[in-house]
């Protein structure tokens, strides 16, 4: 089966303007969205107590409301489904040192009269620790970055580094945008989604990237639009093809992985969507107005063949024994 | 026919490696190393620590203040008002100006760790900033021992304690079911069991009630409170001897068949408590466990042999509990619960199976994707994507690795991604078949065109999971270890083993039937 056939090259640099006007649309509402609402920090990183209760049968969630407000350290704590209708999370701001006591036995003794249940977790997280995990996850993503940049600036070039960069903050800020949009709890896995995200974007760019390195060396026609305009054709099929499969298994993980994993996989559908999106239409654009000049690239690969060429020549004399 | 290459049987090998290697894991076996569970996954308990490592130091300096006293008093030199500042410094004056070099002598020998001024017959302990650093750096390696004997002793399936950072400490404790059992572990973490043995200050205790702390300290006192009643005690604030001089402690019934604790002092502390007991005839000593009174009992006699018993209306479990704590030694230091995690048996169950049926249902997807869009080029492709999986497995079984919830999550997306590096290079192979090339430089090329790419993508993907490994905590580690390990492993399957099964293959590929075998039709092939 072939559904991509190539043709000629599309057109897609003429129509960069359109689709960077798209981003930068995308790009201010996520921002608008993440600096007006905010996250909605679970308790990993803003502190707190989670207790999640399975009930035989539906769980009876204004009796349980009403049988936890008992207890002043549960004032202002929050009750809702999660999942099913037979289980639910209770999230409170209190971690330990106020509530002080264990707080599943507690729930057990609170509840009690609620119906038949079972205490199935408890997350309590101390203020400090989520503080500090909160440094951490922001320090890795900055470390990743990092890492990035200098990998492609020694395997491309800093132009080609700028954009990938670019885009993957561009797929990252609007994940970010569509995770405050749908309320969805921030914790550790949420951060990991991201990073994976941070990784598969960047992934996919690479490799349109990888081919218009090789059409510089290998395309005639010294035009950068052209060059971009080719390689990335001919990469369409592979990029929309992976994305295609990546998407099949992580939605499958988002309808089948249950509800612990449900924010994480759903970060990741839209990390692979807006992924698939910024390697052919954003990446690439970035990289032109960046003013990557083709003839430079050419000229500095030149000079690093003959290089090359004069250490080998100068190898073979040493070892022919003429100098 | 061309005979195997190298590839192919490095693939075969791989392959073999895998499978043998994951067959424990996959099994559950008793035998061989395998791939344990994390907890989010089979339930358990999941703390961290943090330390009150400032108490080390006082203590540290409590226990200096013991020792100046009891080599003195053996030495007989007369001292006076020897008492712990608020500064954290010891002060005392001796009373006999014949005595001060031999003091001086033995604070130099014997007490260590502290430099001393002297102003006349009066002397200022101090202890030194290394020995401040070190006493808090003990406490910590103390507290992550101590704990993990405890729970040792507590006679549970492999229980994780380790040093997390500068000044946490990680407890794991997989299979705790019921929220009572996980209270009593928490009790025995948590408790100091910092034992100590006082003496009553009778002369000043029918004040008790009308005293505040600040004027008991004022005397060298302590006001403490019994543990069953509200009942105070004025007790002398520098103990006789501490817990650090118990040999073992073991549970025992008294006349009443009530549950107490007997135990008993080395040599050193039941020397010390001999003498003590036989200079104070008539007066009360204090059984005092993390600043509890538990009994104050009149010394009718001098008590040798070190033993010495705590009764205090216990449950039998709780006495039980005591003495493992008593035996492992006391917490130099607090400890506090910064986090927890429970998670309940049937959760982890619950994850396992929708994990797993994810994971099975996103394979099956891929796995048919690829035979109907690429032909036999996908089936090699999925045998490839198969040892990867395998591989995952065994590597992680091998490492004794943990596997996680997001670390599965991990393997599902590692099927998703393995699978990229083979589409990459069937659409190669399809390009240059198409600009007619024949099939075996079509699929030669295309694995020389496709490598630069795969292998750039495949690194940039690797460091932002080393960086995740490195920085990660707990279940983004198990995530991140997952994924690059899925990475490694698919350079080896879907580069080297695909190319294998390719050149093994090649004499057998009909170039009329490049539909069967790459998914194309004929037209454009030469």
């Amino acid at each position: 089966m072939e559904i991509f056939k190539y043709k000629k090259p599309l057109s897609l640099m003429d129509k960069s303007k359109r689709f960077g006007l798209l981003s930068i649309v995308l790009l201010v509402l996520s921002l608008g969205l993440i600096l007006t609402k905010g996250f909605n920090l679970g308790v990993d990183f803003a502190g707190g107590t989670l207790i999640q209760v399975k009930y035989e049968g539906e769980a009876p969630i204004k009796k349980v409301r009403e049988a936890i407000s008992v207890d002043k350290a549960y004032e202002g704590a929050s009750v809702t489904f999660f999942g099913s209708h037979e289980e639910i999370v209770i999230r409170t701001k209190m971690s330990s040192q106020v509530l002080g006591e264990d707080v599943g036995k507690k729930m057990n003794e609170l509840l009690k009269k609620t119906g038949t249940l079972e205490v199935r977790r408890v997350d309590m997280i101390g203020a400090k620790v989520g503080s500090e995990l909160r440094e951490k996850g922001l320090m890795a993503m900055i470390i990743a970055i990092i890492g990035i940049l200098l990998y492609v600036s020694f395997r491309f070039e800093w132009r080609f580094a700028i954009a990938s960069v670019m885009a993957l903050l561009h797929d990252v800020t609007i994940a970010m945008g569509m995770i405050v949009l749908f309320n969805v709890e921030v914790n550790l896995d949420i951060l990991a989604a991201l990073l994976t995200i941070l990784g598969y974007s960047l992934n996919d760019t690479i490799i349109v990237f990888d081919r218009i390195r090789e059409g510089i060396r290998t395309i005639k026609n010294p035009d950068l639009e052209n060059i971009i305009d080719e390689s990335v054709t001919r990469t369409l099929s592979r990029t929309t093809l992976t994305s295609l499969t990546t998407f099949f298994v992580v939605l499958t993980l988002f309808v089948f992985g249950g509800e612990i994993i449900h924010g994480f996989a759903f970060t990741l559908l839209v990390g692979v969507v807006v992924g698939t999106y910024s390697s052919i239409f954003v990446a690439s654009p970035i990289l032109m107005w960046l003013g990557f000049s083709v003839s430079g690239f050419r000229e500095k690969e030149a000079v690093k063949l003959k290089r090359e060429k004069e250490k080998e020549k100068m190898r073979a004399m040493y070892e022919n024994g003429t100098i | 026919m061309k005979t195997l290459n190298y590839r192919v049987v490095l693939f075969a090998f791989a392959l073999i490696f895998g499978v043998i290697f994951s067959i424990p894991s996959l099994t559950q076996s008793e035998q061989g190393k395998k791939i344990t569970l994390g907890l989010d996954l089979q339930g358990g308990l999941h703390m961290l620590l943090g330390i009150k490592s400032e108490v080390a130091i006082e203590s540290r300096i409590k226990s200096m203040a013991a020792t100046v006293k009891y080599i003195f008093d053996d030495e007989e030199i007369i001292f006076d008002e020897l008492r712990i500042n608020e500064d954290q410094t010891i002060t005392f004056e001796l009373l006999d100006t014949d005595d001060v070099p031999k003091a001086k002598m033995l604070l130099q020998k014997e007490i260590e760790g502290t430099i001393f001024s002297e102003n006349g017959m009066k002397f200022i302990l101090e202890m030194t900033a290394e020995e401040q650093v070190r006493t808090e750096k003990n406490a910590i390696q103390q507290a992550v021992d101590t704990i993990r004997n405890r729970l040792n002793e507590f006679g549970l399936a492999e229980p994780t304690v380790a040093k997390q950072g500068e000044d946490k400490i990680l407890v794991e404790v997989p299979g705790i079911k019921t929220q009572e059992d996980k209270q009593r572990l928490k009790k025995l973490i948590e408790r100091a069991a910092h034992l100590q043995l006082m003496a009553v200050d009778e002369d000043r205790i029918a004040r008790v009630n009308t005293m505040s702390p600040a004027e008991a300290k004022s005397f060298g006192d302590v006001i403490l409170t019994d543990v069953n009643t509200p009942e105070k005690y004025l007790l002398r604030a520098i103990p006789v001897l501490d817990g650090s001089m118990l040999t073992d402690a073991k549970v025992g019934f008294d006349e009443q068949n009530q549950p107490v604790i007997n135990f008993t002092l080395n040599g050193q502390g039941a020397k010390i408590f001999g003498d003590f007991t036989g200079k104070y005839v008539g007066k009360r000593m204090a059984v005092v466990l993390d600043n509890k009174v538990y009994s104050a009992p009149v010394i009718n006699e001098r008590i040798g042999g070190g033993r010495v018993q705590i009764s205090g209306r216990f449950e039998f479990s709780e006495a039980q509990d005591l003495a493992i704590a008593l035996r492992s030694g006391a917490l130099l230091a607090p400890v506090v619960i910064e986090s927890e995690r429970f998670i309940g048996p049937s959760l982890g169950a619950d994850s396992i199976q929708a994990s797993s049926l994810a994971l099975l249902l996103g394979f099956i997807l891929v796995v048919i994707f690829m035979v109907i869009y690429y032909g036999m080029a996908g089936v090699i492709a999925n045998v490839a994507l198969i040892g990867n999986l395998f591989l995952i497995l065994a590597i992680m079984s091998l490492a004794g690795a943990t596997l996680t919830l997001p670390g599965m999550a991990g393997i599902v997306l590692t099927v998703g991604m393995a699978v990229d590096a083979n589409v990459i290079i069937n659409e190669r192979i399809r390009e240059l078949l198409h600009q007619g090339k024949s099939i075996g430089k079509s699929i030669e090329d295309g694995y020389n065109n496709a490598f630069t790419a795969i292998f750039d993508a495949n690194v940039t993907t690797l460091i932002a999971a080393i960086v995740l490994v490195v920085y990660g905590t707990g279940a983004i580690k198990g995530f991140a270890i997952t994924m690059g390990i899925g990475i490694a492993a698919s350079m080896l399957t879907a580069i080297v083993g695909t190319h294998g099964i390719y050149q093994w293959l090649l004499p057998k590929i009909d170039k009329n039937k490049l539909g069967f075998w790459f998914g194309i039709q004929r037209a454009g092939v030469k």
